[in-house]
């Protein structure tokens, strides 16, 4: 990807993800998320990785997001514009998101293997997911039985969550 | 050229306005979509360790999968999270964080 389009993404990205943290109106920050995760997938379609970018869209910019919405249109937030910004919290954590990005760029400019342009790689016709599935199915069957059942079990506890009394 | 080191520094860079979410924002609400941006933070250097990383000239499949594994994980933790919020909201009418207080010493 030609350097003006990573960082045009880039910067897409890191804006609106600044907006959902800053803006004081949760749809304004959900709907900031959503530009994000779109930035993100664009930065994973700029890496080959074209599987993982459109199940990003799908489940991130699709549906986690739409699950969002729905609750904050589902609760009166009105009040959260009203509140007074406590110093303190503001004062700690500008502190220590500075000394974070030092250190940041202390490793990445210490990382001499990450000074590599990109490697070439070989546009097989069967794509990324092929050796995506082939990969999950064949070195990692067992992890993915157990996450399939993590998601039952999640769902399980959801409904049973909103249940109105648990008995 | 994009290097390795523009990407990890772009994903460093969300994983920091992620945190500075969590730590500043009072709402759970928004402090979920805080964690979200820092679990997106470390797929996104994954992927991008996978990309140069090649073998046989293809990019490493197990970071990705790797990936594919942590986005599943992330959706089941935001409909309980957020199940929890709900059920939360029903019975304090509040989401601040600030106002959650009854299991201060």
């Amino acid at each position: 990807m030609a350097p003006a389009l990573f960082w045009t993404f880039a910067a897409v990205m890191l804006v609106f993800g600044l907006l959902v943290v800053v803006s004081r109106n949760p749809v304004t920050s959900a709907l900031s998320l959503v530009v994000c995760f779109l930035g993100l997938a664009a930065l994973f379609f700029s890496l080959d990785a074209f599987f993982i970018g459109v199940i990003q869209i799908l489940v991130y910019a699709g549906a986690v997001m739409v699950l969002f919405l729905f609750i904050i249109m589902l609760f009166d937030l009105r009040a959260e514009a009203r509140r007074k910004t406590n110093v303190s919290a503001v004062f700690g954590g500008v502190v220590v998101v500075t000394l974070f990005v030092r250190v940041l760029f202390d490793v990445s400019y210490g990382f001499q293997n990450g000074n590599a342009v990109f490697p070439a790689i070989e546009r097989r016709p069967e794509g990324d997911a092929w050796h995506i599935g082939m990969t999950l199915f064949q070195t990692y069957n067992l992890p993915f039985q157990v996450i399939a059942t993590l998601v039952l079990v999640a769902s399980i506890g959801v409904v049973l969550l909103s249940k109105r009394e648990l008995k | 050229m994009v290097t390795l080191n523009d990407y990890l520094i772009v994903s460093g860079l969300l994983f920091t306005i992620g945190f500075a979410g969590v730590m500043l924002r009072r709402n759970l609400i928004i402090i979920y979509m805080a964690l979200e941006l820092m679990l997106n933070a470390a797929n996104l250097s994954l992927v991008g360790f996978s990309r140069f990383n090649t073998q046989n000239n293809l990019p490493d499949f197990n970071a990705q999968v790797f990936v594919f594994f942590t986005i599943t994980v992330a959706a089941a933790e935001v409909a309980v999270g957020l199940a929890i919020i709900v059920a939360l909201y029903r019975a304090r009418q509040t989401t601040h964080v600030e106002d959650l207080t009854s299991l201060k010493f």
